[in-house]
C-alpha cells in the first residue's frame, strides 16, 4: 500500500504528473490530508514541512503545533566533540511519563530536524541513532510528555562536516 | 538478494532491545559529486517495526540521518521466538521489510 502510495504524491509534488488522473487526485487528496494533520493518523506518513523547516523554533510549530520548554528530565548524550561530522552517535532518553514522541535537531544543519520518532504506548523512550552534522552546532532534543514539550540541548563541535555523509 | 536490513533483538526480562542497522546512501541532496553536480536526495523517510500486530516504533527520518542508518530503541514484552518486522521506505518510494526473530 505504502509503495502504491508514495510515488503518486511524490510526483505530484514536483508538478510531473503526467496524465493519469486517478493518480493525481489520490496525490492530491493525500497532500490535504498531510496538512491538515501533519503528524497525526497516517502511521507512515512523512511530515514534509517539518523538514524543510530551517528553524528549531518553525519545527516545533510545524511538526507539534506548539513550542518546548527546557526540561533537565530531558537526556541527551553525544560527544563533546565530533571528529566525523558524518557519523555522530546521539541518543535521547527520558523519564518523563506518557512519551509519545521523540525528535532531534540539529540547529546549524540545512533544514534544523534530522528525526523524529513516534513511542507507543509500551515503548520506552529511549532511542539512539547517528545524524549527520554540516558544522558545529547546538543539537536539541524534544521530547512530547503528556501532550507537553520538553526539550534539551547541547553543543557538538564537528571538525570535519558531515554534509559528506 | 540479501535484505538491507540487519536486526538484532533480544529479549530480556522485562523489554526487548532491538538494534537494526540498514543499508542505504541517505543522500543529503547538498553534497556534488566529482563533476560538481548535486547528487539529489535519497533517503530513507519511514522505518516501522511491528510485532504481535502492533506497531512499536516508527523512525521518520530526514536527509540528516547518517549513511546506513542505525536505530536502537527497546519495548516491553516480546518474547524468545516472536517476529519482529521491520519494513522501510525511501523518498523514491524503494521499500525494503525484513522479519527477524527475537532473541
Amino acid at each position: 500500500m505504502l509503495t502504491a502510495k508514495f510515488p503518486a504524491l511524490r510526483m505530484s509534488r514536483r508538478g510531473l504528473l503526467k496524465g493519469a488522473a486517478l493518480a493525481t487526485v489520490l496525490g492530491a487528496s493525500l497532500n490535504v490530508m498531510r496538512s491538515v494533520a501533519v503528524f497525526a493518523a497516517d502511521a507512515a506518513g512523512w511530515p514534509t514541512d517539518a523538514f524543510k523547516q530551517k528553524s528549531e523554533t518553525d519545527v516545533l510549530k510545524t511538526l507539534y503545533g506548539k513550542a518546548a520548554e527546557v526540561s533537565d528530565k530531558v537526556k541527551l548524550d553525544a560527544p563533546e566533540i565530533a571528529e566525523n561530522g558524518a557519523v555522530v552517535p546521539i541518543s535521547i532518553s527520558t523519564t518523563l511519563p506518557k512519551v509519545t514522541s521523540i525528535s532531534v535537531m540539529v540547529a546549524e544543519n540545512p533544514y534544523a530536524l534530522a528525526a523524529s520518532y513516534k513511542i507507543p504506548e509500551g515503548t520506552l523512550p529511549a532511542v539512539s541513532n547517528r545524524l549527520k552534522m554540516a558544522k558545529t552546532s547546538k543539537v536539541i532534543a524534544v521530547v512530547e510528555s503528556d501532550g507537553k514539550l520538553y526539550s534539551t540541548s547541547k553543543e557538538v563541535k564537528v571538525t570535519v562536516g558531515g554534509c559528506g555523509g | 538478494m540479501a535484505s538491507s536490513i540487519r536486526v538484532r533483538a533480544t529479549a530480556g526480562a522485562e523489554t526487548t532491545e532491538v538494534q537494526a542497522l540498514m543499508q542505504h546512501p541517505m543522500d543529503s541532496g547538498f553534497v556534488k559529486n566529482a563533476k560538481g553536480e548535486l547528487i539529489p536526495a535519497h533517503h530513507i523517510e519511514t522505518v516501522q517495526f511491528e510485532t504481535g500486530g502492533k506497531v512499536v516504533f516508527t523512525a521518520l527520518w530526514g536527509p540528516a540521518v547518517s549513511k546506513d542508518p542505525f536505530i536502537k530503541f527497546s519495548f516491553k514484552g516480546g518474547k524468545k521466538g516472536d517476529d519482529l518486522k521491520i519494513t522501510w521506505v525511501d523518498n523514491k518510494g524503494a521499500t525494503d521489510t525484513t522479519t527477524a526473530k527475537i532473541m
